[in-house]
């Protein structure tokens, strides 16, 4: 069966990643962005990938509530026979300093990194409730996983979407219905083009969307992308305070 | 800043770089930058002409997105940081091909234009800059340029084998060729001197479309080696050969490729290769591009690098000529086993610094030995322009500018198309801006 897929924040470096694997196979690609010039050159370029799949672009405000919510429900209107998947992708790094300094830049952090994509996500999970099936990928982060000086902002909204796709795997765990935390790690993308500069290196963010596109097919709860992260994660997260403490990072 | 190298791993240099990603939103990026600037692509030329130390690099690997394919006529607007690797493999099996590729498909559309490349075709279709229908030029200046063969041709000419210096160029339209399926139809068949050479080469150009030659660069100037020769084969069934990727795992001290491997290397080769000759039907991928398999093989080397020295002289001199270098070349013990003779055809490039010319091109990798090197390249240079050739600026790291000058007429012609915000290490060391 051909998916019916939905992108929100598509034109992520990552997300567009995902949407090149997607296309090959599927029947109905919706991006959701907020700039749609942008996201009509993705759609154009995904039309020259693969002419068969239907690809539509919508623009919406990341932070207005009702306005998501009358997105999903436009979206699920118009597939027929409803949507298969949905991920979840944008976020916006914040510099820690300046989230210190300016209670406006923390605020606007947790809002993009939070907020909106738990709103995205309830919208869309209340549509696959009504279904009974459905795959809900959400992006989320290493940062996530434990907090630190030098980007607590920033993986605090990304530690509440972990809770938040706990709770929702918990609510679908007797459905057909799957909810998928990706974590990255440090991955080349604009996102971080600041730290490539500097000679960081970073995971290609086509291996980041092929564990992705597998994780979600698979219906796994948490994917860690590269997988190397789960372990090193894993480690960050029970060392001691008094040690954890101690390291600059 | 970064420390980056090009293909032949030479030497490191300071760089910033900018990642380019959304074509609307590039003139942020390189417009009134405080440093000279110079787009970069795959960095699989093999020297300066894809660096600008101590100044900007602008990569356009994220500049990946295709913008329209016409299934009817064949042309494709894509974006300049595509890969042919991924048009190939996306179109081919659409029945579309490109119709010239030179001998790694990693490397990008951008490259490709801009040093105007050449695959094993050039007697057939030309250059890659005779492929392309339309490209958009983006100048430091913020003006954009829209030209083609019959558009602003003077920029097209200009921008065609332009190495980077005359603009970003943002996007382009190629014309791709219908093709059956992925398979070539190819024969190998060994030489045992140059006459053997020149035979087989003009004796294939009406009947095979893609022609080209490893040679034993240690056997003197007689030139022995294997031609190789294919056509695109009619659609068949065939199972796919599997992907699959080797590494060169380690940087290794000195260079593999030595005084003591490359005369065994080369007699065990060519005697496989002798053993092995005849008809057979290969994907095109390991025919066009044989060594995409072997990441970074560029290391092999060691850490001074290698330089490719990479000439054509015109066909009524091109025997001598290329006999003379294999002489200097056996008598100094230097070079490697990559190396490459074949025949150009009877067509001059369109652009003005483009490397393409009716002539013969001899290409050989030669392990940096210094002082010993330059001394055989000098040798090799007096060959070269004596026989009225020139030597390729995607491949070059050290020609003299009395070699380029007497190679590339139209430069000074040229030089009225160079964007000011421009630079590269190449355009700094050979035209003197
Ligand atoms: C194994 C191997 C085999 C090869 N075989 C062949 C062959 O058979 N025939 C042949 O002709 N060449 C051959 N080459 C050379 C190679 O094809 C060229 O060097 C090519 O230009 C590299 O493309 P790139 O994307 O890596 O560009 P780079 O090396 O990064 O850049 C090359 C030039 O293009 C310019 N450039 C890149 N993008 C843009 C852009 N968007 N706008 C403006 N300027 C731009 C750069 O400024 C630079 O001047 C080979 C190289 C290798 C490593
Ligand atoms: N890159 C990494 O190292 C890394 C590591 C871990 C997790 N992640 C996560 O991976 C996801 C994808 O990131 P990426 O690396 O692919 O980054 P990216 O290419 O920079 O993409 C960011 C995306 O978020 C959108 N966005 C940002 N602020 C927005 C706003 N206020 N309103 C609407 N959309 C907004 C952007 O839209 P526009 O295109 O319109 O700007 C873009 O689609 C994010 O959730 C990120 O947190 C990334």
């Amino acid at each position: 069966m051909r998916k019916k897929r939905v992108i929100i924040g598509a034109t992520s470096a990552i997300a567009e990643q995902c949407a090149r694997l997607w296309v090959s196979d599927a029947a109905e690609l919706t991006l959701v962005g907020r700039d749609l010039a942008r996201l009509e050159r993705q759609a154009a370029d995904l039309r020259v990938r693969n002419p068969a799949v239907v690809i539509r672009v919508l623009t919406v405000d990341f932070m207005d509530a009702s306005a998501i919510s009358s997105l999903a429900e436009d979206v699920v209107q118009r597939s027929e026979g409803g949507i298969d998947s949905v991920l979840i992708a944008h976020g916006s790094l914040p510099d820690q300093g300046s989230c210190e300094k300016e209670l406006v830049a923390c605020r606007d952090a947790l809002a993009i990194n939070a907020l909106s994509p738990v709103l995205f996500a309830e919208a869309f999970a209340g549509h696959f409730a009504v279904a009974g099936k459905g795959t809900l990928g959400l992006i989320g982060s290493v940062a996530g996983d434990r907090g630190r000086k030098s980007n607590y902002v920033y993986g605090a909204a990304k530690g509440l979407v972990d809770r938040y796709m706990e709770g929702l795997q918990h609510r679908f765990a007797a459905s057909a219905v799957r909810a998928v935390l990706v974590k990255p790690g440090p991955t080349d993308t604009p996102m971080t083009a600041h730290l490539k500069a500097k000679g960081m290196k970073l995971a290609d963010p086509g291996n980041v969307a092929s564990a992705i596109v597998s994780g979600m097919a698979r219906g796994s709860a948490v994917v860690y992308a590269p997988a190397k992260w789960r372990l090193i994660m894993l480690v960050i997260r029970h060392l001691p305070r008094m040690v954890f403490n101690r390291m600059d990072i | 800043m970064v420390m980056l190298s090009a293909w032949g791993k030479l030497g490191a240099f300071p760089h910033t770089v900018q990642y380019l990603s959304d074509r609307e939103a590039l003139r942020d990026v390189i417009c009134g930058a405080p440093l000279k600037g110079l787009a970069q692509g795959m960095a699989r030329s093999y020297g300066d002409v894809c660096l600008n130390p101590d100044g900007l690099l602008w990569n356009t690997c994220g500049l990946d997105r295709y913008i329209a394919f016409d299934e009817q006529t064949g042309l494709l607007r894509c974006e300049a940081g595509v890969l042919l690797r991924d048009i190939q493999r996306l179109m081919i099996p659409r029945g579309w091909i490109l119709p010239v590729t030179p001998g790694t498909q990693l490397v990008t559309v951008g490259g490709a234009i801009a040093n105007d490349v050449h695959g094993k075709n050039h007697h057939v279709l030309g250059s890659f800059g005779d492929q392309v229908r339309q490209l958009r030029l983006l100048r430091t200046d913020g003006e954009l340029i829209d030209c083609g063969p019959d558009l602003r041709p003077d920029w097209f000419a200009a921008s065609v084998g332009g190495l980077g210096l005359t603009g970003l160029i943002v996007e382009a339209t190629l014309q791709l060729r219908p093709v059956a399926g992925p398979w070539i139809e190819a024969e190998n068949v060994p030489y045992g001197n140059l006459n053997e050479f020149f035979e087989l080469a003009d004796g294939s150009e009406a009947a095979w479309e893609h022609t080209v030659s490893w040679i034993d660069c240690m056997c003197g100037g007689r030139g022995r080696g294997i031609f190789m020769r294919g056509n695109h084969a009619p659609k068949m069934d065939r199972p796919l050969p599997a992907s699959r990727n080797l590494r060169v795992p380690f940087d290794p001290p000195f260079s593999m490729v030595n005084k003591l491997s490359l005369r065994p290397f080369n007699t065990a080769y060519f005697s496989l290769q002798k053993w092995r000759s005849g008809r057979s039907v290969v994907h095109y991928e390991p025919f066009f591009y044989p060594l995409d398999n072997i990441l970074e093989w560029n290391r092999m080397y060691g850490p001074r690098g290698f330089f490719q020295y990479q000439s054509v002289v015109p066909r009524e001199s091109g025997r001598e000529a290329v006999s003379a270098m294999l002489r200097e070349i056996s008598r100094s013990g230097e070079g490697s086993f990559l190396a490459v003779l074949k025949t150009f055809g009877h067509r001059e490039a369109l652009g003005m610094m483009s490397f393409p010319r009716p002539g013969v091109t001899l290409a050989l990798d030669f392990p940096n030995r210094g002082a010993r090197s330059h001394k055989l390249f000098a040798r090799l240079d007096a060959i070269v322009q004596e026989a009225g050739g020139r030597i390729y600026l995607a491949k070059d790291a050290r020609m003299p500018r009395e070699v380029f000058e007497a190679g590339y007429p139209r430069v000074q012609e040229f030089l009225q198309y160079k964007d000011p915000g421009i630079s590269s290490g190449l355009s700094r060391r050979l035209m003197g801006v």
